[in-house]
């Protein structure tokens, strides 16, 4: 009798301790990976990288250009990639729900999710800077909006799928077209997470350097001209860290220090958000 | 026509104002309503009791179209709305669903404020003035006797009302339409025993404006708050009739077992 209590609380004490263990095995690189970010990132931090441009080996300067040249691109694939991952998101969630056309477009949309961002950036390559004959910031913000999409789709269909269903026939009783229903009642119970999803889906491309390097390449001076190669924070870092220069290292480190407080921040205010939107609907 | 009328409802004096006529319903392949035909009153309560899945539910939400939503589920028959069938493909379901407005189990407030919850059903089929949606608001939530305990937080949001408050919000919302039916599915079975007790005086209240069917789980609700009742068992329809008839002398033998908790 005691035995067999015994043994279960052993095998409990057992099991905790294994999984406490995992979880900070796979924590701990997390926080070397933060901890050396930091390290290196505030003592390469300067305030001028917001005033200079980036410089010739052996200058000082700064990341002004690259840090203007990321916001420009991330923006503009923002625009591109949420009106078409909302709507897309729609219709999974609203329209098609039980058509196999949307289980079709469900598991490309998965595909896409895990697609590697360097065969989007060959893709965006092929299609846009070819044709063109030039990179372009454009060609950027299109393939940085390409991996985007399918963070949309996904967030903006679980996220209206959480509305319940009762509050959908609530406004269809009262002879709403579906179209308002949606547009009125259902957006608005998803909005805080389906901004969440937008969020994360920023968050996701702040960083991405492969798609970049075959798009928008990057620009020693300051350029806000899309039609033009534009720099940009991942694609310095990657290029100022493989130099053999110290002061182009102080700045790749500055700029990993930037990119990442900065998907630290999106990524706390999308909890924050997403808290919200589960606790209305739970 | 003549025939049409020989309902139960007519018999006890009363205007029909819908009349459902050899009704028959499916989800998928599963035969949910046999043959239901019945006469709701104008202007009284009719309550569909019974035990669960009898089809109480199903039945209410033919009314209004519902069920439309969900591919899978059909209706055959007539469901007469003064003598139109709203079940035909020609009957617009938007001018149907104006008319016929619903109320559900749990309270659905839209995530908006109080005022908009309202106008938010008006806006559908109105063009009103500011100074017109606002009459229009007050006179809903004095309708659902809730205007005094909000009429100083109209900005609020709808959903930081109690559960009781909610429903109440709910039903001015489908009020404010200015329907001529009610439909009310299980409404208070989500809310504590003050809460019922207000929605069901606001029933009896009503009822003078509005033709009302009730769909409830509570027998001593229905026998409260009704008219007429209809007691339904799988999904066929078992007794018709007046409210006291049908609790104090039924005459089926399965009613009299369900009202008197030998079953359900």
């Amino acid at each position: 009798m005691d035995w067999r209590y015994f043994r279960r609380r052993a095998t409990n004490v057992f099991n905790l301790t294994g999984s406490v263990l995992a979880t900070l095995f796979g924590l701990s690189w997390l926080f070397w990976i933060l901890w050396t970010t930091f390290a290196y990132g505030v003592s390469a931090f300067d305030w001028s990288i917001f005033t200079q441009n980036t410089p010739a080996p052996g200058n000082d300067g700064g990341l002004a250009n690259a840090i203007v040249g990321s916001v420009i691109m991330v923006s503009f694939a923002t625009l591109i990639g949420t009106p078409i991952g909302i709507l897309a998101g729609t219709y999974l969630a609203e329209y098609g729900r039980t058509r196999p056309i949307a289980s079709v477009i469900r598991f490309l949309n998965d595909i896409l999710l895990s697609a590697p961002s360097i065969i989007v950036g060959l893709f965006v390559y092929e299609l846009i800077v070819l044709r063109v004959g030039h990179f372009s910031a454009w060609a950027g913000a299109v393939a940085l909006a390409i991996i985007m999409l399918p963070v949309v789709i996904r967030t903006t269909e679980e996220m209206l799928r959480l509305v319940p269903n009762t509050l959908r026939e609530a406004a269809l009783a009262l002879g709403a077209p579906h179209w308002k229903m949606i547009t009125l009642v259902a957006y608005r119970a998803a909005l805080s997470g389906v901004i969440t999803g937008i969020l994360l889906a920023v968050a996701r491309i702040a960083g991405e350097t492969a798609p970049l390097l075959f798009t928008a390449l990057n620009n020693q001076f300051w350029s806000t001209n899309l039609s033009q190669p534009m720099a940009n924070l991942p694609v310095v870092i990657f290029q100022f860290a493989m130099s053999p220069y110290e002061s182009w290292h102080a700045l790749a480190w500055a700029g990993s220090l930037l990119i990442t407080l900065s998907v630290l921040a999106l990524s706390i205010i999308a909890r924050t958000l997403l808290r919200k939107a589960r606790m209305e609907y739970s | 026509m003549m025939n049409l009328s020989q309902d139960v409802a007519v018999d006890t004096g009363a205007m029909s104002k819908i009349q459902v006529r050899d009704l028959n319903f499916y989800y998928g392949k599963y035969h949910a309503l046999k043959d239901i035909n019945l006469s709701i009153a104008a202007n009284k309560v009719t309550a569909f009791i019974g035990p669960s899945g009898c089809g109480k539910s199903t039945l209410l939400r033919t009314f209004n179209r519902m069920y439309e939503l969900y591919p899978d589920q059909r209706a055959t028959g007539d469901i007469l709305l003064d003598g139109e069938n709203v079940l035909s493909p020609r009957a617009d379901v938007y001018r149907l669903r104006a008319r016929v407005g619903m109320v559900f189990q749990k309270p659905t407030p839209f995530p908006m404020t109080i005022y908009e919850n309202i106008a938010y059903g008006v806006q559908l089929y109105e063009k009103l003035r500011r100074s017109d949606m606002d009459d229009r608001v007050e006179w809903a939530l004095q309708q659902a006797a809730l205007w005094d305990e909000v009429k100083g937080k109209l900005k609020q949001s709808g959903m930081s009302l109690s559960g009781g408050q909610q429903q109440r919000l709910c039903i001015a919302r489908a009020i404010a339409v200015k329907p001529e039916v009610v439909l009310l599915d299980e409404p208070a079975s989500a809310l504590d025993p003050i809460s019922t007790l207000k929605i069901e005086e606001l029933i009896y209240e009503l009822k003078r404006n509005y033709t009302i069917v009730i769909v409830t789980h509570n027998m001593q609700q229905a026998a409260r708050v009704s008219d007429f009742t209809a007691f339904m068992y799988l999904g066929d329809l078992i007794e018709f009739g007046d409210t006291n008839a049908i609790f104090t002398n039924p005459s089926n033998k399965q009613t009299e077992d369900y009202i008197t908790g030998r079953y359900g």
